[in-house]
């Protein structure tokens, strides 16, 4: 069975490709994964089998992007709070406490201006938000223009000035830990952080300490690291905080398009043609 | 007058002699007897505009919410009983679906304006149709009745004011024609909704889902059935509910009330 095995269509990061099970598949070409990021993968041991790589990445943006406002507007709004206020059995209803914060008009920083970032921001731009962001490169000025975005060098003053911290980017050894103690101080206390990229971006102990002191306002996260967090962990009893089960690209028109570029990419490498969406290790 | 209290009624207008204006919080002003008011010359303000956009955001709020399935996903994450995240767990699209709007005023357009951001694509029923130029900037079509709106919606919003032309608008037959994968939100009053049919389309799948602001009462007792549904969000009539809207409608009012008592013209008076 196992030398019948050309391709891998890899679903939520499943199966765990080590040495081992690479060894035992002498005939894999290609592992095409259900998604955009590929931080799961040891592209370089993948590389050395000979073995080609491929993401979906153009499925996955909008319902990405979809997500990203679905959390900012549920934590301004104060959604989940006022869902269990509504329903709870044993409720002082008391609407005048369940004050949120205002989305339109106010400041989206996102940091990471790539094709989900940009979604974002057009989708944002609807609200009439006032639009900044963090890149490592600086977007075409017509594309800048198209959504109101204003570009910020360096991410400090992002931070300084969003009032929804919006972090879009791929977990690189460079974003590891990208926003930690220090950025989160520099974010206003009024701020919320949403974070749809990687669990590993945010420096968790950190964001833990932030919630409960008041440094930021309140945090919404569809990815955390490890996913699930342990059952005990502080994050998931603290009130300003939304937690979702990582399910950015989780609909059904998504994942049917994602299979889609998959499969796509899969006869492409078994035919020996071109990859549309191949990834090379860096 | 904040969430329609006091109850005005003729007993509490005659222990009031000196009376001279009410100012109501928010734009609704279905829970006021005008023509009683008027007739013991009482003035009437409410805070029509300032409420738009936070209602408008809370109605795309309510639609991701309950489509992307947020507060179960939130449960899931949270519970002491998850070992793991479920691989077959989906929700449905927003970006591309199908929006119907019933009630284009100001805050139905403001949703418009914000879904065509998600590449939706717009349907609106309304007293009137909007001209060209409003219709275009949103890409939105008329649809001159409202059982087309409804046969074609993935999402349909409900944003008109409550009359006596729109109590139960939304019915069992109503509900009969929506599609069954379809979600209703409801922004605007509980009584716009027929919520016995509405439980029961729920229960048996006739649509998908339900995101509610507004009930009828609020709250709803609490064994209503509505609070048990899996399929449905309630959230507690927060469309206003942010601090820097609560101050511009408090300003509104004082306003008005300032305005009233010196005999000048009221912003915002209700006739």
């Amino acid at each position: 069975m196992s030398k019948k095995v050309q391709a891998i269509y890899l679903w939520w990061h499943k199966p765990i490709i080590d040495r081992e099970l690479l060894q035992s598949l002498p005939n894999l070409k290609v592992i095409a994964n259900s998604g955009v990021g590929m931080d799961h993968l040891d592209l370089k041991l993948v590389a050395s089998f000979g073995v080609k790589m491929a993401n979906a990445p153009y499925a996955v943006s909008s319902s990405t992007a979809d997500t990203g406002m679905a959390l900012l507007l549920a934590s301004a709004r104060r959604l989940v709070e006022g869902y269990h206020v509504a329903i709870s059995p044993g409720m002082e209803y008391c609407e005048a406490d369940l004050l949120g914060v205002e989305v339109t008009g106010a400041t989206l920083g996102i940091i990471g201006m790539g094709s989900i970032g940009y979604k974002i921001a057009l989708r944002a731009k609807a609200f009439e938000m006032n639009i900044l962001y963090h890149n490592r490169t600086r977007r075409k000025e017509q594309e800048e223009q198209a959504v109101g975005a204003t570009y910020c060098e360096k991410i400090d003053s992002l931070l300084q000035q969003a009032d929804f911290v919006m972090v879009v980017v791929s977990l690189t050894p460079q974003t590891h830990k990208l926003i930690g103690k220090r950025e989160m101080e520099l974010m206003k206390p009024t701020a919320t952080l949403i974070n749809i990229s990687r669990g590993a971006v945010v420096d968790q102990e950190a964001l833990v300490t932030a919630l409960q002191t008041g440094v930021i306002r309140a945090a919404a996260l569809d990815v955390t690291y490890p996913e699930p967090l342990p059952r005990d962990h502080t994050l998931l009893k603290l009130k300003n905080v939304i937690i979702t089960p990582h399910l950015g690209i989780k609909t059904d028109k998504t994942t049917y398009m994602i299979t889609e570029e998959a499969v796509e990419n899969i006869l492409a490498a078994l035919n020996g043609l071109p990859i549309p969406s191949e990834v090379l290790p860096s | 007058m904040w969430y329609h209290k006091p109850v005005i009624k003729e007993e509490l207008l005659q222990s009031l002699p000196n009376l001279k204006i009410v100012a109501s919080s928010g734009v609704g002003i279905d829970h006021l007897d005008l023509n009683l008011l008027s007739r013991y010359g009482v003035k009437v303000s409410n805070t029509p505009f300032v409420v738009s956009t936070d209602t408008a955001d809370l109605g795309m709020a309510l639609m991701l919410a309950s489509s992307r399935r947020l507060v179960e996903g939130y449960q899931i994450a949270v519970s002491p009983d998850t070992e793991y995240f479920p691989a077959d767990w989906l929700g449905a699209e927003v970006s591309g679906a199908t929006l119907g709007i019933v009630g284009m005023g100001t805050i139905g357009y403001k949703v418009a304006e914000r879904a065509k951001a998600f590449e939706m694509k717009i349907l609106y029923h309304n007293r009137n149709q909007r001209n060209k130029e409003e219709e275009s900037a949103v890409g939105a079509i008329y649809c001159k009745k409202i059982d087309d709106l409804l046969q074609q919606s993935d999402f349909v919003l409900l944003s008109v004011k409550l009359t006596p032309q729109t109590h139960k608008l939304i019915g069992k037959r109503e509900l009969e024609l929506m599609k069954p994968t379809a979600t209703l939100i409801n922004i605007s009053r509980g009584l716009v909704v027929d919520q016995d049919a509405l439980v029961e389309a729920l229960q048996n799948k006739v649509i998908k889902a339900a995101a509610l602001d507004v009930t009828y009462p609020e709250p709803l007792p609490r064994d209503h059935p509505l609070l048990k549904l899996k399929n449905v969000i309630i959230t507690p009539h927060i469309g206003s509910a942010t601090k820097k809207t609560r101050r511009l409608m408090m300003e509104n009012m004082v306003e008005s009330i300032h305005a009233g008592l010196r005999g000048l013209p009221i912003p915002n008076e209700v006739l």
